[in-house]
């Protein structure tokens, strides 16, 4: 599987989502700076976790206006797999490919540590591997992780399954709303998510429940 | 010319900033605080002369970065 992680001025888990990608698909990724007008031909396009612009103006606002991007919405439309991890989440979203925004977590604190998942839908290309209601470990390392979206937007988002990761009950760090940790687009192919499965992904980690994500990528590709 | 554009919340999106602030300015003595929203202000310069083409061009910046309109208000004022 070939894959691709885009860096922006402030990334700072592009090497994690690197390492694990390297190391569970067994394809080196490319690393492709932000201000390049081209993505490369590949199977999977990851915008890793970080403070692209120091969350200047707001999370993910400003690297959604780089040059990448508009190559990233087309290869997004054309049907490639895309992965947006924390920050990248914020920066898919702030870039209209997934509905709703990011914001403040609820109890204004910066989170970070190790929540519950619940994998609600697991006939997407991002998680096929997990069992449906299966209950994981993944940590979170944010601030501005409280999913909204307006009400018609939450029913649209429920109804049509695009919910795949939810925080398990009682464990929701942020305030999101119905506990949303990780949304697709209409289509499936498009997939934010706010917690680090590239961090849990080996022994020394302390645990391997993150592998499933990039098991069911490499299955699909 | 000088433009002045106010990014609010929108109503009925939670502001735990203001929250925060509300709750400090109580804690500070300020009693009367019924509640505080938290918003943004961008002072910008633009070389035209025409007003009603900067508020269309202002309107654009909102839309396309300034503001995210799924959970934000903007108001554009020229000086």
């Amino acid at each position: 599987m070939k894959s691709a992680v885009i860096v922006f001025p402030g990334s700072n888990r592009d090497r994690d989502m690197f390492h694990a990608l390297d190391m569970i698909t067994g394809s080196r990724p490319q690393h492709v700076w932000h201000t390049e007008s081209t993505l490369p031909d590949v199977d999977l396009v990851v915008v890793p976790g970080g403070f692209s612009y120091g969350d200047y103006l707001r999370s993910g606002a400003i690297a959604a206006r780089s040059p990448i991007l508009k190559d990233l919405v087309a290869k997004a439309h054309s049907g490639v797999a895309v992965l947006g991890v924390c920050n990248g989440f914020q920066i898919l979203t702030e870039a209209g490919l997934l509905p709703g925004a990011l914001m403040r977590n609820a109890g204004l604190t910066f989170v970070c540590k190790d929540v519950m998942m619940e994998t609600v839908n697991n006939a997407t290309r991002f998680s096929s591997q997990f069992q449906k209601g299966q209950v994981w470990r993944c940590p979170v390392a944010h601030h501005d992780g409280n999913y909204f979206a307006d009400a018609e937007t939450i029913r649209k988002v429920e109804d049509n399954n695009q919910v795949v990761f939810r925080y398990a009950e009682g464990t929701n760090p942020n305030g999101s709303l119905n506990n949303i940790a990780g949304i697709t687009n209409a289509a499936g192919n498009v997939l934010g998510m706010m917690p680090h499965p590239e961090n849990l992904v080996e022994p020394l980690h302390g645990g391997l429940d993150g592998r499933l994500l990039f098991e069911s990528l490499l299955t699909a590709a | 010319m000088k433009a002045r554009v106010i990014v609010t919340l929108k109503n009925g999106v939670l502001d735990p900033q203001g929250k925060a602030i509300e709750g400090a300015l109580g804690g500070l003595g300020f009693d009367d605080v019924g509640s505080v929203r938290q918003g943004k202000v961008f002072d910008v310069e633009l070389s035209g002369s025409d007003k009603d083409a900067a508020k269309a061009e202002l309107e654009q910046m909102c839309e396309k970065l300034l503001a995210n309109t799924v959970i934000e208000n903007y108001a554009i004022e020229i000086a």
